[in-house]
C-alpha cells in the first residue's frame, strides 16, 4: 500500500503525540527501535544512505481489506459488519495515569498497525535479536488484514480516583441497572477498559487482542474475553440479514452505515450533549451483553411457538403482518377473534422503536459458543453488542421491558454485561483517548 | 517440576551492546523529504530500523548496501549456498567480533540486529564455517542516534557468571545440608518435623531450579509430580513423600484410600532422594561446571524461574498435597533476582530503561508475596482468594514479559 505520508517531511513534533509534560513515555512498543507514535506520524524510521530499507518482511494487506484506522469515529462501529469478534475486557493494574497514557499510545500505534496487515511490533514475529523474544506473536503471518478493526472503550470504572479522571466521566457511563432475570458473572462483567476486534478472518481477531493483552502486561490484565462468529446484525445496504442461533433472521431493523442522519441521532454523541464529558463528542456508548440461550428447550418448541414468540417468520423473516423481510411490522393488523397477528409480547414488538419512544440501536451483535456446560448442553448464544449515543433512553429502558415480558426472555439468560464510552476516533500521530487526557 | 529443557547453543558474549533503546532520539523517526527510504510505496512505510540485506554464496558475500546510519541495525542475512554459514560484523581491524549470527542452514534466514555505533567495520560471510570469510568494508555514519557507551561488559558479564555459580554451589549446600535433616526425620518416622522442614529445604532447589533442570536424569527421579507420571513409570522424590507426609484423602485420591508407604519404602526413596541430591551437589561442584553458565544461561534461567511459577506456583499445581505453593514462589522469584541482580551492571550499559523496569517488578511482586507472609514462611495456597491469585498472576506476568527480554539484552 502506498504510504500516505511519503514524501512529506513530517518532524516528530511533540504536540503531535503528546509531549513529555504530558506523559509520553518514550518506551517503545515492545522494548526495540523507540519509534512509537513518531512513526505513526512519520511513517518510517531511519533509512540508508545508500540502497533500499525495508521494514519487517510482511507486505502491507491489499486495501481491497483494509479499513482505515484512522478517521472521525472510531472504526468497527459503523464499519460494515464482520464475520468474526474477539472481544476483550482488561483492568488497570497500575495506578498511575503516565502508564496509562503509555498504554494507549502503546495499543494505537500496534492497533493502527495490525489493522493494515502487518505485525504488531516493528520487527515482527521472525527477525529482531535472535535471543530475545518477537515483537508480534506471528500467527497472521500470510494472513490479509480480513477487514480487522480495533475498537476501544472505557469503562466507568477507570473515572475513579486512580487516574485523576473523576471529574471528567460522562454523566451516562455508570454500571448499567440490575434487569429482572439478570444472572451475571463477576468474571464476565465489567471492565476498565474494552476492545472489540471484528475481523473477516478469527485468527486475525484473535491475534489482534493477543498481541494487545501483550503489550498490556504490567498495566493492565485481561478481566475476561469472548470470541464470536458469524455476525448477527446487517450494518450495511450490501449485507444480507444473518440469522441467530434460534435460528431466526436477526437486525432486520438495524441502523445501517449508509443512513447518516439515523447515525447521527441515535448513535454519535454530539458535543452538547455532556459539556462535562466534551472528549466524548464524536463517540458513542458500547453496550455488551452475554446472553446465552436455553438452546435444547427452545428446539423443542413447535414452530408455531417459536415464530409468534419471536413475530417474525421462520424462513423469510417477514414480519407475522405480513409481507417480505423489509416490510413494516403492522401491529394492529387483526387475524381470528380479533387477535393481533403479532403477539405485542413477541420480540419484534417489544424492541421496536414504536414501543421504545423511537428509539434505536446499532446492532453489532455475534453468535457464540464456549462448548458444552457440564449437563451436556450448548453454552451458546448471542453476544449482543449495541452503539448508542444514550444508554439511558436507548437501551436501559428497552431493556427492562423485554426483560419483564418479552416472551423471547424465557429462553434467554444474561450471563455477562458492561458499558464503555467509546472515545471518537483518532488522527495521525494521535492516540485513542488524548482528548480525555488534554487537560 | 521438570520440563524438557532445551539447550540452546551458547550465546556471544562478546559483541557490541544494544543501546538503551528506550532513549533513541524520536528526532530519528521522523522522515526527510530527500529521504530514498520515503519512496513511494516502498515497504518502510511500515516502519522500522534500517536493514541491510546479505546473501551469502559458496564464493560471495552480497550486501544491500555498504553503509547504515548509527542506531538500530538489520543485517538480514539470507544463506543463498549448499553449506552452512555465518556473518560477522567486525572491527575495523578485522579481528575483534561485533556481533555474529552462525548455523544459518542452506535456504534460511537469520537476522543479526545491534546497536551500531558510527566507524569502520567489516563483514564477512562465512560458508563452511571456516577460513576468515568473504570479507568487505562497512561504514556506520553518524545519524545522531543515542548509542550507549559499552562500558566493560565483557568483565561484567565474567563477574556476573562468577558469581552466579557461587550462587548455585552455595544453594546446592544448603538443600544437601537440609535433605539430610528431612530424611533423618522422615525416616524416624518424626512426620511433624519433617512436614516443618520440607517447604523450607525444598526452597534450596526452587532457587536454582533452571540448573538442577539441567541434569536431565536428576530431575525426574527428584522432583516430578504424580499428575507427571507416565503409565507405569516409578514415582520417586520429593512429592512422593510429600504426598506420604500430607496423606489425602479418598475424594482428592481418585476415589481409593491412600496406601501409606510402608517404613522399607520411606527408606527406601528417602534414601533415593537424599543420593541424588549429593550427585546434584558434585556436578554443581565439578570442574567442568562453571563452563556451562553463561550470561545466556543465567538470563534465560531467570524467565524460565517465571515461567515456572506462571504455569506451577500460582496455579497451586506444584504442592498439590502440602499447599506450600508459595514457598516455592519465593523461591523461584528469589532465584530469578539473584540472576537478574548478577547481570545488573550489564543490564544497566545496555538498557537502563529494562533494569529500571525489572526493579520496579521484582519490587511490586515481591511486596504482594510479603503480605502472605506467616511467621518463617507463608500461608496454604488454599487459604488464598480467586483475587488474590488472580492479583498474584498479574504481578507475575507484569514481570515476566520484561524479564524475557534479559537474555537478549545481556548478549547482544
Amino acid at each position: 500500500m502506498t504510504d500516505p505520508h511519503h514524501g512529506a517531511a513530517a518532524p516528530a513534533d511533540p504536540a503531535e503525540g503528546g509531549s513529555a509534560a504530558s506523559g509520553v513515555s518514550r518506551r517503545s512498543l515492545l522494548g526495540f527501535g523507540g519509534a512509537g507514535l513518531a512513526a505513526l506520524a512519520a511513517g518510517f524510521a531511519g533509512g540508508l544512505g545508500t540502497g533500499r530499507a525495508t521494514a519487517a518482511p510482511a507486505a502491507p494487506a491489499p486495501a481491497s481489506d483494509v479499513v482505515p484506522f484512522h478517521g472521525t469515529h472510531q472504526a468497527g462501529i459503523a464499519t460494515r459488519a464482520q464475520d468474526r469478534l474477539h472481544f476483550a475486557t482488561f483492568d488497570l493494574t497500575t495506578t498511575s495515569r503516565d502508564d496509562l497514557v503509555d498504554l494507549l499510545q502503546r495499543w494505537t500505534v500496534a492497533a493502527e498497525r495490525m489493522t493494515r496487515g502487518l505485525p504488531a511490533g516493528e520487527l515482527g514475529p521472525v527477525s529482531g535479536p535472535y535471543e530475545a523474544p518477537p515483537d508480534d506473536t506471528g500467527e497472521a503471518q500470510e494472513l490479509s488484514a480480513a477487514n480487522l478493526t480495533i475498537t476501544f472503550g472505557f469503562g466507568p470504572s477507570l473515572f475513579d480516583d486512580r487516574f485523576g479522571l473523576a471529574d471528567r466521566r460522562p454523566a451516562l457511563l455508570e454500571d448499567l441497572p440490575h434487569f429482572p432475570g439478570d444472572m451475571l458473572e463477576d468474571a464476565r462483567t465489567g471492565g476498565d477498559l474494552a476492545v472489540q476486534a471484528c475481523a473477516d478472518d478469527p485468527q486475525v481477531a484473535v491475534h489482534a487482542i493477543r498481541n494487545l493483552a501483550r503489550i498490556a502486561f504490567g498495566t493492565a490484565q485481561v478481566r475476561w474475553s469472548q470470541l464470536g462468529y458469524g455476525r448477527t446484525s446487517r450494518t450495511s445496504q450490501a449485507q444480507a440479514t444473518p440469522r441467530n442461533l434460534f435460528g431466526f433472521k436477526d437486525g432486520t431493523a438495524n441502523i445501517l452505515a449508509e443512513d447518516a442522519a439515523a447515525l447521527d441521532e441515535h448513535v454519535w454523541v454530539a458535543g452538547a450533549d455532556d459539556p462535562d464529558a466534551a472528549w466524548l463528542a464524536g463517540g458513542s456508548y458500547l453496550v455488551a451483553r452475554r446472553i446465552r440461550m436455553n438452546i435444547e428447550t427452545w428446539d423443542r418448541g413447535s414452530l408455531h411457538e417459536q415464530e409468534t414468540i419471536i413475530g417474525r417468520t421462520k424462513g423469510s423473516g417477514a414480519p407475522l403482518s405480513g409481507g417480505k423481510e423489509g416490510t413494516e411490522p403492522d401491529f394492529a393488523r387483526q387475524g381470528n377473534g380479533g387477535q393481533p397477528l403479532i403477539d405485542p409480547a413477541s420480540h419484534v414488538a417489544m424492541a421496536h422503536p414504536d414501543a421504545n419512544g423511537g428509539v434505536r440501536m446499532l446492532r453489532r451483535g455475534y453468535n457464540y459458543t464456549d462448548g458444552s456446560d457440564g449437563l451436556g448442553r450448548l453454552d451458546a448464544g448471542l453476544f449482543f453488542l449495541a452503539f448508542v449515543r444514550n444508554p439511558a433512553t436507548h437501551y436501559v429502558p428497552m431493556q427492562n421491558a423485554l426483560a419483564k415480558n418479552d416472551l423471547l426472555s424465557e429462553y434467554l439468560r444474561h450471563t455477562g454485561s458492561g458499558l464503555w464510552a467509546v472515545p471518537p476516533g483518532t488522527r495521525d500521530g494521535g492516540w485513542v483517548g488524548q482528548a480525555l487526557f488534554d487537560s | 517440576m521438570p520440563r524438557k529443557t532445551l539447550t540452546l547453543p551458547r550465546a556471544l558474549t562478546r559483541s557490541l551492546p544494544l543501546a538503551a533503546l528506550a532513549a533513541a532520539a524520536l528526532a530519528t523517526a521522523a522522515c526527510t523529504p530527500n529521504d530514498p527510504a520515503a519512496a513511494a510505496g516502498d515497504d518502510a512505510s511500515a516502519g522500522g530500523p534500517a536493514t541491510v540485506t546479505v546473501s551469502s554464496t559458496a564464493d560471495a558475500c552480497t550486501l544491500s548496501a555498504a553503509e547504515a546510519p548509527s542506531g538500530n541495525v538489520v543485517f538480514k542475512v539470507t544463506n543463498d549456498g549448499d553449506d552452512v554459514t555465518e556473518f560477522y560484523l567486525l572491527a575495523e581491524d578485522g579481528l575483534r567480533i561485533v556481533s555474529e549470527v552462525e548455523n544459518i542452514g542452506p535456504g534460511l534466514s537469520r537476522d543479526l540486529v545491534l546497536t551500531a555505533k558510527p566507524g569502520s567495520y567489516q563483514t564477512a560471510c562465512k560458508p563452511g564455517m571456516v577460513g576468515d570469510g568473504i570479507r568487505a568494508p562497512f561504514t556506520v555514519t553518524d545519524s545522531g542516534a543515542d548509542v550507549a557507551p559499552t562500558g566493560a561488559i565483557a568483565d561484567q558479564i565474567a563477574a556476573a557468571t562468577t558469581s552466579y555459580v557461587a550462587y548455585v554451589k552455595d544453594q546446592t549446600e544448603q538443600l544437601l545440608a537440609g535433605t539430610q535433616e528431612f530424611v533423618a526425620a522422615y525416616k524416624a518416622g518424626d512426620d511433624a518435623t519433617a512436614r516443618d522442614l520440607y517447604a523450607p529445604t525444598r526452597a534450596h532447589w526452587e532457587r536454582i531450579e533452571p540448573v538442577a533442570e539441567s541434569f536431565g536424569d536428576l530431575d525426574p527421579r527428584t522432583d516430578l509430580r504424580e499428575a507427571d507420571l507416565e503409565a507405569d513409570q516409578e514415582w520417586t522424590g520429593w512429592h512422593l513423600l510429600e504426598k506420604d507426609l500430607w496423606q489425602p484423602q479418598p475424594d482428592a485420591n481418585g476415589g481409593v484410600a491412600y496406601t501409606p508407604l510402608t517404613d522399607a519404602q520411606r527408606t527406601q526413596y528417602a534414601d533415593q532422594l537424599l543420593a541424588d541430591t549429593q550427585e546434584l551437589s558434585d556436578r554443581v561442584h565439578a570442574d567442568d561446571f562453571p563452563a556451562t553458565i553463561d550470561a545466556a544461561a543465567i538470563g534465560n534461567g531467570a524467565k524460565g524461574l517465571l515461567d515456572e511459577v506462571a504455569t506451577g506456583k500460582v496455579t497451586g499445581e506444584e504442592e498439590i498435597w502440602s499447599h506450600t505453593d508459595l514457598w516455592d514462589f519465593q523461591a523461584n522469584v528469589d532465584g530469578a533476582r539473584v540472576a537478574f541482580e548478577d547481570l545488573r551492571d550489564v543490564v544497566t550499559a545496555k538498557d537502563s530503561a529494562l533494569a529500571d523496569q525489572l526493579d520496579t517488578r521484582f519490587g511490586a511482586l515481591q511486596t504482594l508475596l510479603d503480605g502472605y507472609k506467616q511467621g518463617d514462611g507463608f500461608v496454604s495456597y488454599t487459604d488464598l482468594s480467586e483475587a488474590q491469585v488472580k492479583e498474584l498472576a498479574a504481578a507475575v506476568d507484569a514481570l515476566s514479559e520484561p524479564l524475557s527480554k534479559l537474555t537478549s539484552a545481556v548478549v547482544l
